[in-house]
């Protein structure tokens, strides 16, 4: 990270914290929308932008998460909070799981096999599998998030909570970036062939990729689920899925702030526009269009330099 | 000498097309060896047969008595084989040293939750790393270009990162495919240096060129395929005079 791009995490920090100063819940509740969208675009980046692995069905990983710590709420009484890391779990064996036979597909192929991923999962939740997802009408009567005994209800409560997530998201996520982890989907992105010519199990790596982003998803969902109290299927449709994968694309796959000014664009451009809400998707598809002639890297485009001159050595003898 | 990677009779087939036919062949450690042949002979074949690129038909490929057939590439490259490309695959958006890096992954062990929580062994790793990576690009003459992108560099330079990338991963044999392609006189004379002091390092070369100034300076041994089928093998001045190996290149005069 460098020093800059700290900088202007502080102030956007600072300047979250102090919004329910100065806004009202309604503004606040989108503030949150746009925190989940944040969160939902940075673990797709994880396999999309990192690893170059289209995946279109990445409402399936949140869903799996939501309806997780749904059940597991109001099933088992389990808090929400404990029920986080029971998400990321589960949207992740299931991503292992599913992804395993489709992982080999390249580009437009896989990214067909994850739209049908994302249909499946939300035909059996709208069908009820297990007698567990209430069907179409879904799950209601989740509880709220107890935080060291203190009911989170508010929006602005939320904010702190669902920001305060994204804070720690984005700083485990700047460390995997610049982590042997992170070189290794990063050279699978570049050249699959010359990553798995340099040893690199670019197998596995894909599955951890899928796995991981699909867990992060996952802990969103249950964000999700306790934030609104009531989860169905719809919520979990392929626009969904469109719409994050338009976030990564938009703001600059592979780049953490890119992302998130793309999920922040995405969801307030339609808040700001609202006098034509009807012709929203015109003005997307008129967006992105643009975008793809105009700066087809996306609004903040990931940059290669891990290393500055600084970090390395002085010259020293060859072996 | 004790070979340390050994062909029997390997075949491969695309389809109807023979590319490679029982061909069998040791490379002994400590060797450079040259596997020459003209156009579609099936060099490049027979080194994706080696690095697990692709599936050998029949025979078998070993290093060191371990079968390496049915092995995926990176399992190849960690037993101790690493390549570079004829057309070349660097990761052109990233740097010299980052791609180096790459070499390095499958001898170092830094796991997802190390990578993310950092502990002291993870920074430590990560130094060595940094250091072992700087230490390839000086030996391939190469430092001072640590951070500049691998596409910015000149198209010699390039082949000479790629050979510092293989080198990284620590390998017993290194498999070059026309490391002198597109260089000139004098970057090639300085390949041919490169190869000698790989070969000091205890790295055992396998090499496919058509510049035969290379190929005689540089290869104690000469493989020669033709159409998929091992025409000759000896050393250089006995390739050189061989009647099949002439005439596969020249042609045969009417007569």
């Amino acid at each position: 990270m460098s020093r800059r791009l700290v900088g202007i995490y502080l102030v956007v920090a600072v300047g979250l914290a102090a919004a329910p100063r100065f806004l009202d819940a309604y503004q606040i509740d989108v503030i949150n929308s746009v925190g989940l969208y944040v969160l939902l675009a940075l673990s797709l980046n994880l396999i999309l932008g990192d690893a170059g692995l289209f995946n279109m069905g990445h409402a399936a990983f949140y869903a799996m998460g939501a309806y997780t710590a749904a059940i597991l709420n109001t099933r088992l009484g389990l808090p929400i909070l404990w029920a986080l890391p029971a998400s990321g779990l589960v949207a992740a064996l299931f991503a292992a799981l599913v992804a395993r036979p489709v992982i080999h597909l390249r580009g437009d192929y896989l990214l067909v096999v994850t739209i049908g991923l994302g249909e499946i999962v939300r035909i059996a939740l709208v069908n009820d599998v297990f007698g567990l997802t209430g069907g179409a009408n879904g799950i209601f009567g989740i509880a709220r998030p107890v935080l060291l005994g203190h009911k989170i209800r508010k929006p602005d409560e939320f904010l702190y909570l669902i920001w305060g997530f994204v804070a720690v998201t984005v700083f485990l996520f700047h460390r995997l970036e610049q982590s042997r982890f992170g070189r290794a989907l990063t050279y699978l992105r570049e050249d699959p062939v010359a990553a798995e010519g340099s040893g690199i199990d670019t197998a596995r790596y894909k599955l951890m990729a899928f796995a991981l982003g699909a867990a992060w998803a996952g802990m969103t969902g249950a964000l999700y689920a306790s934030k609104m109290t009531i989860i169905s299927p719809e919520s979990f449709s392929f626009w969904e899925s469109v719409v994050v994968f338009l976030m990564v694309i938009l703001g600059g796959s592979g780049s953490i702030p890119g992302v998130m000014v793309g999920a922040a664009i995405v969801v307030l451009m339609p808040e700001v526009f609202r006098t034509f809400a009807t012709a929203r998707m015109l003005v997307f598809g008129l967006v992105m269009m643009i975008m793809m002639v105009v700066r087809p890297q996306g609004l903040l485009p990931w940059r290669a330099l891990r290393f500055k001159r600084s970090d390395l050595p002085r010259r020293e003898a060859a072996p | 000498m004790s070979a340390l990677l050994e062909l029997r009779h390997v075949t491969k087939t695309f389809g109807g097309l023979t590319a490679v036919n029982d061909v069998s062949f040791d490379v002994a450690a400590g060797e450079v060896v040259g596997l020459i042949g003209p156009n579609g002979a099936g060099k490049t074949t027979v080194f994706n047969l080696i690095t697990g690129n692709y599936r050998v038909n029949e025979g078998t490929i070993e290093l060191e008595g371990v079968p390496l057939t049915a092995l995926r590439t990176n399992r190849i490259v960690r037993l101790g084989v690493a390549r570079t490309f004829q057309n070349i695959r660097l990761f052109q958006q990233l740097s010299a040293l980052e791609n180096v890096l790459a070499g390095r992954h499958c001898r170092t062990r830094t796991g997802l939750l190390a990578s993310l929580l950092r502990p002291p062994g993870q920074r430590r790793e990560e130094r060595e790393t940094v250091a072992r990576a700087l230490a390839e690009l000086e030996f391939v003459g190469l430092r001072g270009r640590d951070l500049d992108l691998a596409k910015n560099l000149a198209y010699g330079d390039q082949r000479r990162l790629e050979i510092a990338r293989a080198l990284a991963t620590e390998p017993k044999l290194l498999v070059l495919d026309e490391p002198a392609g597109g260089m000139n006189e004098h970057e090639t004379g300085l390949l041919v240096e490169l190869i000698g002091q790989i070969r000091q390092r205890g790295v055992t070369v396998l090499l496919i060129e058509h510049d035969m100034s290379l190929v005689m300076r540089a290869c104690h041994r000469i493989v020669v395929l033709e159409f998929g089928e091992k025409i000759a093998e000896g050393i250089p001045e006995a390739i050189q005079r061989d009647p099949r190996v002439i005439e596969a290149y020249l042609g045969v005069e009417d007569g």
